[in-house]
Formats: structure tokens, C-alpha cells, sequence
């Protein structure tokens, strides 16, 4: 499989505190890539520079054989980069569909096309019922759906996921666990920061382990949990206090 | 169906067609409902006579199309801006200068003082929009401020006492109207409904929607492509080109300009003032705003004026503040019911 993404010596400084050092990672076209790691080891960081949020402060990111490492947001999302966020930040002026058609517009001049396309991302995502209704009545699991839709309207080949699976009922997770599959059976590249392990481990086809901002470990589900510096710096901890 | 592939065609179910047509004949009742206004406005003038309610008449629908352009920045945009007199006073600046000492007509003026408003627009935003909310309200404040001290003080605009109109006979061409102001009726008319008319295509266009993600969260909106510095850019000078365009006008109704008379921070309030209480981000906010806004004020003025120069102003404050108490969305809100969808 060849990268969509190579993330080459990334280094991220807010202040003293260097919260990605030194990282290098590819994501493979068409996977499921979870990005792991206990809380604070850099995994939003990375996510962030990569979606275009921030600049590295050092280091580059090439998306689809280009650099993109200078391009603002919007431009990434152009080439086919989308994101989630992991509190909803949905329009809430507007209806869900209209919140759609905000994405949609990236690939369609006219509003009558936008709302087309934003109508079938609806129903993929099982949304359409919900269509009129106003963003902000959404309930939660239905916003983190919304997330995942404005962003599919987009048409990426890249789609990353901020924990949008946390903090579900066990068959509200379920339900978004078989929509990120339909999403990648659809050709979109995942990756996915969690930091709930037994939700994702099932579903990726690899995991990358951040610690303290560097990466720990790499690899298939079985291998990164039985990965000795993994248990000792993030399940082992997990477990003892659960 | 560019669909290509990607995304499985579970589309054209039902229920979202039928959402569609829903949406097809909201805006096409909009634009009767529009037709409807402009038709009864238009036959207004056949029941006032009385020659200071067609004044009231003029102002009021002069104040429907710069609550409209202001709403287009502050309302969908969400850009709140306090300078809109900066822009005023340009439209009327330009257009007087233009015709009183170039003999170019007030048709012109408008477009120009539009222009150089738009531009000057893309000048204050490149400067002020990197604050945000209130600071960016205030930056604004400050560049009204400055540009009608630089009118106070720049000799080619005549200064402190302004440019007067020469006298001449009634003309549609030079769009002046010595006895009967009729014809101004219809021009401030035509410009709120024009005004209108951009509002409405905007609602339902990329930018439209771009502005209200930019409004409702700028950083979501730049993740979806959105680029929310330009967005905001554009909103500043379609708003600021129908604002002067409105300047303009006024110059030509009251055939006089000095800088307080057209930049005096007080026109930057009459141009919100409309909005917040018809409904932000509405498309007959503005217009509901101004029709009780402005004969109030107009009125007020004139029976409890005199030397009371304020009384006005409190009674806005008064409105406001019972609208921002009662109906924090403005009162178009009071109509919702029957604007299902919206």
C-alpha cells in the first residue's frame, strides 16, 4: 500500500513544553489508523497539524505526494483532508442539512448541487430524517454524526476522526463503528485518535502509540497490545486504575 | 450525479426530495411576499399626502436599505460593525463632489461612491479583521471616527461647512426635486428592494452559507474549505458598496453634506439599530426594524424634540432593550409560525 500521508520529523513547541518531538509516521491509502496514546502524549497535536489547524514548528507533512506542510485549512481541505472535532462544533443558526451544504460547497458552485450532494451524505451517514432540523436540537450522538457528514460532504480521501466514538453508549458505539467502515469501504483513508482502546482496537488495521510526544510503539491491533513499552506506559496504568 | 463512486447512491429518498420542494417554495413565497411589499409601498404614496409623512416615507425605506446592507456583514456574517457611517458619508461625499463639481449625475455617484466604499471596506477589514467580537465592533467605531475628523479637516471636501447642492430645476436625470419629493419615495424604493433582492439571492448561495458558518464557528468553517479571512472580506464590501450607494442617495434628497450630517457615529447606530430589533441574520428583519424604528424616531423628534435632542435615542435604548428582554431573536421571530422551516 503506498501513503497518502508521510509525516517526516515533526516537531510541535507551545511555549517550553514540546508536545510532538521528532515524529515521523505514514498513513496508508485506504486504512483505518488509530492514533493512541494516554492523555497528553501529542495525539490531538499531530492530528491538528496534519487537518492544518496549526503549523509545525519544525519538520514537513506531505498529503498525496505533495508538501503541504504551508497550506492554511481550507486549502488542505480542497486537496481532500477533513476533520471532526471532539466537542461538535456544529452551525447552529443553520439546519442540519444547511450545515452540510457548508462542506458540500467545495465541490459545488450552486446551492441546488450542494444540497444534492448534502442530501445523499445525509442518508449515508442515516441522517436524512433529521434533515430540516435546526443543528443546535441535535442530540449528542446525532451531532457527532453531523461532524462526520459536514466532513464527508467535502469528498476527502482523507478523513480524521477526534474521538468521535467516546463517551457513547455501548450501541451508539457500535453504530459509529459500522459507519467509519462504511466510510472507508467508500475509498476514504481513516485515522482515528482515541484513547479508549477496547473501542478501537477492533476496528483499525493499525495502531500508532504516542508517549510524551514521541511514537512508542506501531503496528497491527494484536502487536501494539502486547508490546511491552505499551503496557508499561499506557494499558498497564488503564488497568490499575480500572 | 457527479457522485463518482464514492459515496454509495443511497440518494433521492423521498423524504429528502420532498424537503427540496419544501425549500423551492419557501423562497418562492419569499419573493411573492416581497412583490406583494413593493406593491403596497408603491401605492402608499396615493394616501400620504401630507408632505412631511412622505419625508418620514423616504427616510423610512431609505433606513430598510442600510439596516439590509449593514445586515449582510453584521447579520449573516456576523460581523458587528459600529463604523457603517464611515461608509455613509463616503456614498454621500463622493456623490456630491462628483455632481457639484464635475456634473456627474447622482446615477453615477452611487455606483462610484459604491466602489470606492467597497474599497475602502477591504482596507478597514484587512486592518480589523484579525480582532474579533467586540474588539472588532470597536476598531470600527475608530475608523468612522477618523475618517470624520478627516472630513472636518480636508479643504477639497470643504471642510467643516461641507458641499452644497446648486439649485436647479426638478430632474429625474440629476435626481432633484425642489417641491414634490414623490419621486424620492420610489428611488429609496427602488434601492431597499434592490437591497432586498441581493439578500435574498445571498441566502441561498455559496457565500450565504459560507457567511453563516463563519458567524456560527469560523474554525469549523475553515476546516470544511471555508476561508473565513476572505469570506469576511467580501460580506465588508457588498455591505459597504449598498451603504454608500444609500449615502449617496441621501445626499441627493437633502441636496447638502458636511461631515456631521452624514459621518456622525449616530448613522452607524440607525444602521444596526433597525436590525437588532426586526431580527439579525433575517431577511425581513431589517426591513420590520427600520418600518418601526425610523417613524418613531422621525416622530419623537419632531413632538418631544426641540431642545431635547435625545429623547429619541432613549426610546431606541428603551426598544431594544425590551426586544433583547421579550424576543432576543427580533420581532420577525413574532411571525415565525408561519415560516415553518426557517
Amino acid at each position: 500500500m503506498t501513503a497518502l500521508v508521510e509525516v517526516r520529523n515533526l516537531t510541535r513547541r507551545f511555549g517550553g513544553l514540546v508536545a510532538n518531538n521528532d515524529v515521523s509516521i505514514d498513513v496508508r491509502a485506504g486504512e483505518i489508523l488509530g492514533l493512541i496514546g494516554p492523555n497528553g502524549a501529542g495525539k490531538s497535536t499531530l492530528f491538528n497539524q496534519i487537518a492544518g489547524a496549526y503549523p509545525p514548528s519544525s519538520g514537513t507533512i506531505a498529503f498525496d505526494g505533495r508538501d503541504v506542510t504551508a497550506l492554511s485549512a481550507p486549502a488542505r481541505c480542497a486537496l481532500g483532508i477533513a476533520r471532526t472535532y471532539q466537542v461538535p462544533k456544529s452551525f447552529d443558526s443553520m439546519s442540519v442539512v444547511e450545515n452540510v451544504m457548508v462542506g458540500a460547497f467545495v465541490r459545488h458552485a450552486s446551492s441546488a448541487a450542494a444540497r444534492r450532494a448534502a442530501g445523499e451524505v445525509l442518508a449515508f451517514c442515516g441522517l436524512e430524517r433529521r434533515a430540516e432540523t435546526m443543528a443546535g436540537e441535535l442530540t449528542p450522538p446525532e451531532k457527532r454524526r453531523l461532524e462526520v457528514a459536514r466532513a464527508l460532504a467535502t469528498r476527502p480521501k482523507l478523513l480524521l476522526l477526534d474521538e468521535v466514538l467516546t463517551g457513547l453508549t455501548p450501541s451508539e458505539a457500535r453504530q459509529g463503528v459500522e459507519l467509519i467502515r462504511r466510510v472507508r469501504d467508500a475509498g476514504v483513508t481513516v485515522v482515528m485518535v482515541e484513547h479508549v482502546m477496547e473501542i478501537v482496537m477492533p476496528l483499525v488495521d493499525r495502531a500508532i502509540v504516542l508517549n510524551l510526544g514521541q511514537v512508542l510503539a506501531e503496528g497491527t491491533p494484536p502487536e501494539v497490545v502486547s508490546n511491552p513499552a505499551v503496557i508499561a506506559a499506557y494499558l498497564g496504568e488503564r488497568r490499575r486504575a480500572a | 450525479m457527479d457522485q463518482t463512486g464514492t459515496m454509495p447512491a443511497v440518494s433521492n429518498a423521498p423524504a429528502a426530495t420532498a424537503a427540496r420542494s419544501t425549500f423551492a417554495q419557501q423562497r418562492r413565497r419569499q419573493l411573492l411576499q416581497g412583490a406583494i411589499v413593493l406593491l403596497l409601498i408603491t401605492l402608499l404614496p396615493l394616501f400620504v399626502t401630507n408632505a412631511y409623512l412622505r419625508n418620514v416615507l423616504v427616510l423610512t425605506l431609505l433606513y430598510a436599505a442600510l439596516a439590509q446592507s449593514w445586515n449582510i456583514l453584521g447579520g449573516y456574517c456576523g460581523q458587528v460593525s459600529l463604523g457603517h457611517a464611515l461608509y455613509f458619508g463616503v456614498g454621500a461625499y463622493a456623490a456630491s463632489k462628483l455632481f457639484v463639481d464635475h456634473g456627474v449625475v447622482v446615477w453615477f455617484g452611487m455606483l462610484a461612491g459604491g466602489a470606492l466604499a467597497a474599497l475602502l471596506a477591504l482596507v478597514v477589514g484587512y486592518a480589523c479583521f484579525r480582532l474579533k467580537g467586540h474588539y472588532f465592533s470597536i476598531a470600527t467605531i475608530l475608523f468612522a471616527e477618523i475618517g470624520l475628523t478627516l472630513l472636518h479637516n480636508w479643504d477639497y471636501v470643504g471642510a467643516a461647512t461641507g458641499i452644497q447642492w446648486p439649485f436647479g430645476a426638478d430632474s429625474w436625470w440629476t435626481l432633484q426635486f425642489a417641491r414634490d419629493k414623490t419621486p424620492y419615495i420610489y428611488v429609496a424604493l427602488g434601492l431597499a428592494a434592490i437591497v432586498w433582492l441581493v439578500t435574498w439571492w445571498i441566502e441561498d448561495s455559496r457565500w450565504g452559507y459560507w457567511w453563516r458558518a463563519v458567524k456560527d464557528n469560523p474554525d469549523a468553517a475553515q476546516s470544511l474549505g471555508v476561508t473565513v479571512f476572505r469570506s469576511k472580506m467580501a460580506a465588508s464590501a457588498l455591505s459597504a458598496f449598498f451603504t454608500a450607494a444609500g449615502g449617496a442617495f441621501y445626499a441627493a434628497f437633502v441636496s447638502y453634506v458636511d461631515p456631521d450630517s452624514v459621518m456622525n457615529f449616530r448613522f452607524s447606530l440607525l444602521m444596526a439599530l433597525p436590525v437588532v430589533l426586526g431580527g439579525i441574520g433575517t431577511l425581513w428583519g431589517p426591513v420590520l426594524g427600520a418600518a418601526l424604528l425610523i417613524p418613531l424616531t422621525e416622530f419623537s423628534r419632531s413632538y418631544l424634540g426641540g431642545g431635547g435632542n435625545g429623547v429619541d435615542l432613549m426610546i431606541y435604548g428603551a426598544l431594544v432593550m425590551s426586544v433583547a428582554l421579550i424576543k432576543p431573536e427580533g420581532l420577525v421571530r413574532l411571525f415565525a409560525k408561519r415560516m415553518a422551516a426557517r
